[in-house]
């Protein structure tokens, strides 16, 4: 029998185990019903005071608790969630014991203020300098701070609970981060080096600090009340991006692999692209470039040309900029079809999921070619004519998809764009 | 085990980015290498010891004052060391190669406000726990743009505005494990034709109390008075070091097609995760990586990000001991620890010393580190974290 090889002679890639936890709650069947319901889980947050924010709601998951609260420490768990049902249902490997890699797409590790008051407390002092700080910090009393704060922290929580091979990788590239989980994992496979790749973004960020860290760049949406109407993409009144909580896992095989043990395939990666953009440090190039050609890459690296797209997964997040340049790129891309192919952003109900949301939008885009059910752009009651995408406005919709293009835009020019489908091209 | 098998292109390192606690670039590097000069501080962070950065004209490589202005020490200091090998391997303006150019970060986070958190701390201290308080405060002190200068992917961000390079942009933590996948995957990648050429590499500014805070809680600050590395056993630590470090790697057919000169070629980069809950595990896993590496002749040299913290460097020591044939050098003792940059620096250091056809001189006490006297056609670069993570590379001469 000959290996399964793409038009390049490639192994396939596909996708035999997924995980999902967002604000909308745990696993994919509680996610896809109330994704498809146009529900939103933004809310009013309740995990600290907002008294002097500009902004007081967020994807917050309320429902694991962590106390005491750090980012790194909900991130860790909403990563062992999404991860625990991706491995669960590729039925893979022993308990404890996946056979390959792991990629874990993670917000920056850094000691947080319930941790950094409790150092001011310890000088025992009312008038202290950082001096004062530094030297309480020895002697043992913090010792579980320095591994609880080291950015490879939450890797190697999850390499020793799943088992994973070999030297974990903890990536960033902000708000792409999930897709470039996906790519290296779909890398690593089409090289040969791993039958299977654990791929798994999280972040639970949502602390006064960070929120105060996008609000002064003036990125996030103050529509606070009522919350669940604050995320608007495409609309003509959306005014920035509401930060979300989640997480999202996959388990990559090559389809030789996967199928040599019999296990149901959900979906293949057919495609990644990726491009960086030099122009700006939070803006894209004014000429859409960089986004194009991500877009295209990814077209490429499928071996597909735009005609065979059938959904677009957005990256949608809702700013002013994202949305007018994820429309340039698109439209220049597609053409004449643009209008015409179903683009809705998950963002609208689950809030941006930073460094998970490319995972998490790529399990949503996963079970929207399973279901052959589009989840819809809610919130989108004033259209913008400089966007006129269909967003499949407020309702789900069913339609024929066997190809999804999954986009991802980050800080720092970061592009990666995804392209799943239902069966090996 | 994570390692790449048997790779189908020859994989060169035609670009290295210097710009340490030593000096900036190549020759001033190499000179003060083999002047066995050390520059350490003992008295700004006192009792801590910090490698402090050797200053340089930014201008030159980050030619706009506003970008310098948007970065934090960190960012400005691996920018500034990835211009340099963009020069060293003579793609420095080539929109071309820069614009298909891929690119891998080792980055931890920026610096902090110290100013800000220690008011708020102070604030907090004198009974000031108002609901809103942090808030308010946080949205009055922090600069509005800090938050860039902190992110851990704005270093290849900035990399990527001041110095073009975007074929693509990924930014791999986890401190040391960080620096060793980064060149493993780059390699990887190019040795299986997925990539053609691509910048590897990190930066650190040492001078930090917030990073000297959180290696504090574990105890891992050297203090006191300075050692070389070898000689820390009874007072275990290390020293943050400040450097960047900067690789550019490409397949031997596209570097031959630009006519580009090769400092060295890496052959092989491999790297694993020891659970570290058992004395020993680190010694196999080091065992178990060399076994990986490729073929080795005696006679070669090992670079070492060996720490100087404990246990993991007596660890090491172990190991070494069963490789007595190769002449050992701890980059921690000269250059302190700069993390995830400890491995490229590595490799960096590596290829220099192949392509000048020497080993650079030790600056150990403890009679582990003995002298060479032929010029190194392999060099291993090794990397055993301060807490996790090990890693080895095969830095060889073109033959």
């Amino acid at each position: 029998m000959t290996t399964p090889r793409d038009k390049f002679g490639r192994p396939i890639v596909v996708v035999t185990g997924m995980g999902v936890v967002t604000s909308l709650g745990a696993g994919k069947a509680d996610n896809w019903k109330k994704l498809t319901a146009g529900e939103s889980g933004i809310r009013t947050i309740t995990r600290f005071p907002t008294e002097g924010l500009k902004t007081t709601m967020a994807g917050t998951i309320d429902f694991v608790p962590v106390e005491p609260f750090s980012s790194t420490d909900l991130s860790e768990r909403l990563a062992d969630i999404a991860t625990d049902e991706a491995v669960s249902q590729a039925a893979i490997g022993g308990k404890g014991d996946f056979p390959g890699p792991l990629f874990l797409a993670v917000a920056p590790v850094e000691v947080e203020w319930p941790q950094r008051s409790e150092l001011g407390r310890a000088t025992g002092e009312t008038d202290f300098d950082y001096d004062a700080i530094l030297r309480v910090s020895g002697g043992g009393r913090f010792t579980r701070y320095h591994q609880r704060f080291q950015f490879g922290s939450v890797a190697d929580h999850l390499a020793a609970t799943f088992g994973t091979k070999g030297s974990p990788i903890s990536l960033s590239t902000a708000c792409a981060s999930g897709a470039t989980a996906i790519q290296l994992g779909v890398e690593a496979i089409r090289r040969g080096e791993a039958d299977a790749a654990l791929c798994v973004a999280t972040d639970g960020s949502v602390n006064p600090e960070a929120l105060v860290r996008f609000s002064l760049l003036s990125a996030l949406s103050t529509h606070n009340d009522p919350p669940q109407a604050a995320v608007r993409p495409f609309a003509k009144n959306r005014d920035g991006f509401v930060m979300a909580e989640g997480a999202g896992a996959v388990v990559l095989e090559s389809l030789e692999g996967a199928t040599a043990r019999g296990a149901k395939i959900l979906g293949v990666l057919a495609g990644c692209g990726e491009l960086a953009d030099s122009f700006h440090r939070t803006r894209s190039s004014p000429d859409g470039k960089p986004i194009i050609g991500c877009v295209r890459n990814a077209l490429s690296d499928a071996g597909i040309g735009p005609e065979r797209i059938d959904y677009i997964n957005a990256h949608g997040t809702g700013t002013p900029e994202n949305d007018k340049m994820e429309y340039l790129g698109i439209s220049t891309v597609f053409g004449d079809r643009t209008g015409s192919i179903p683009v809705s952003s998950n963002k609208s109900m689950v809030g941006h999921t930073l460094s998970a949301a490319g995972a998490v939008e790529a399990v949503f885009s996963l079970l929207t070619l399973e279901h052959q059910r589009i989840p819809p752009t809610i919130n989108y009651d004033v259209p913008d004519p400089a966007i006129p995408f269909d967003v499949v406005p407020n309702k789900a919709r069913d339609a024929r998809v066997t190809a999804v293009m999954s986009n991802s835009f980050g800080f720092g020019g970061q592009n990666a764009s995804l392209i799943l489908t239902r069966e090996p091209l | 085990m994570t390692e790449t098998k048997s790779p189908s292109a020859e994989v060169w390192i035609t670009g290295i980015g210097l710009a340490t606690s030593l000096g900036e670039g190549l020759e001033a590097n190499w000179d003060a290498l083999n002047a066995r000069r050390i520059n350490v501080d003992e008295k700004s962070f006192a009792p801590y010891i910090v490698h402090p950065w050797a200053q340089v004209n930014l201008d030159t490589q980050i030619p706009k004052k506003g970008d310098q202005r948007q970065m934090e020490a960190w960012q400005r200091i691996g920018t500034y060391a990835a211009g340099l090998a963009l020069d060293s391997a003579g793609v420095k303006g080539n929109k071309e190669i820069l614009g298909r150019m891929d690119m891998i970060v080792a980055a931890g986070g920026g610096e902090r406000d110290l100013g800000v958190d220690c008011n708020i701390l102070n604030s907090e201290a004198k009974g000031n726990s108002a609901p809103g308080f942090l808030n308010e405060r946080l949205m009055n002190d922090l600069r509005p743009t800090l938050f860039l200068a902190q992110l851990s992917n704005l270093l290849a961000g900035n990399i990527a505005i001041v110095h073009g390079v975007t074929g693509s942009s990924r930014t791999f933590m986890g401190e040391e494990a960080a620096g060793v996948d980064a060149a493993r995957i780059a390699l990887a990648r190019i040795a299986a034709g997925q990539s053609d050429i691509a910048l590897v590499g990190g930066s650190q500014n040492g001078e930090r109390k917030d990073l000297l805070v959180l290696y504090e809680f574990g105890g891992f600050n050297l203090k006191g008075k300075f050692a070389p590395v070898w000689s820390r056993t009874k007072d275990a630590g290390f020293a943050l070091g400040s450097a960047g470090a900067f690789l550019v790697m490409e397949s031997k057919a596209h570097a031959q097609a630009r006519g580009a000169k090769p400092y060295a070629r890496l052959t092989s980069v491999v790297a694993d995760l020891a659970r570290r809950k058992r004395p020993g595990e680190v010694t196999a896993t080091l065992q178990n990586l060399w076994s990986k590496l490729g073929h080795l002749e005696s006679g070669g040299a090992i670079i070492t990000g060996a720490t100087g913290a404990e246990p993991v460097t007596s660890e090491e020591r172990t190991f070494l001991a069963e490789h007595r044939e190769f002449a050992v050098r701890a980059t921690g003792t000269i250059f302190g620890h700069t993390m995830e940059t400890q491995f490229p620096l590595g490799i960096g250091l590596a290829a220099l010393s192949i392509s000048r056809g020497a080993l650079f001189p030790s600056n150990d006490l403890s009679g582990l580190e003995v002298e060479l006297s032929k010029p190194p056609s392999q060099i291993v670069v090794v990397g055993a974290g301060h807490w996790r993570g090990e890693g080895m590379a095969l830095v060889e001469a073109i033959k």
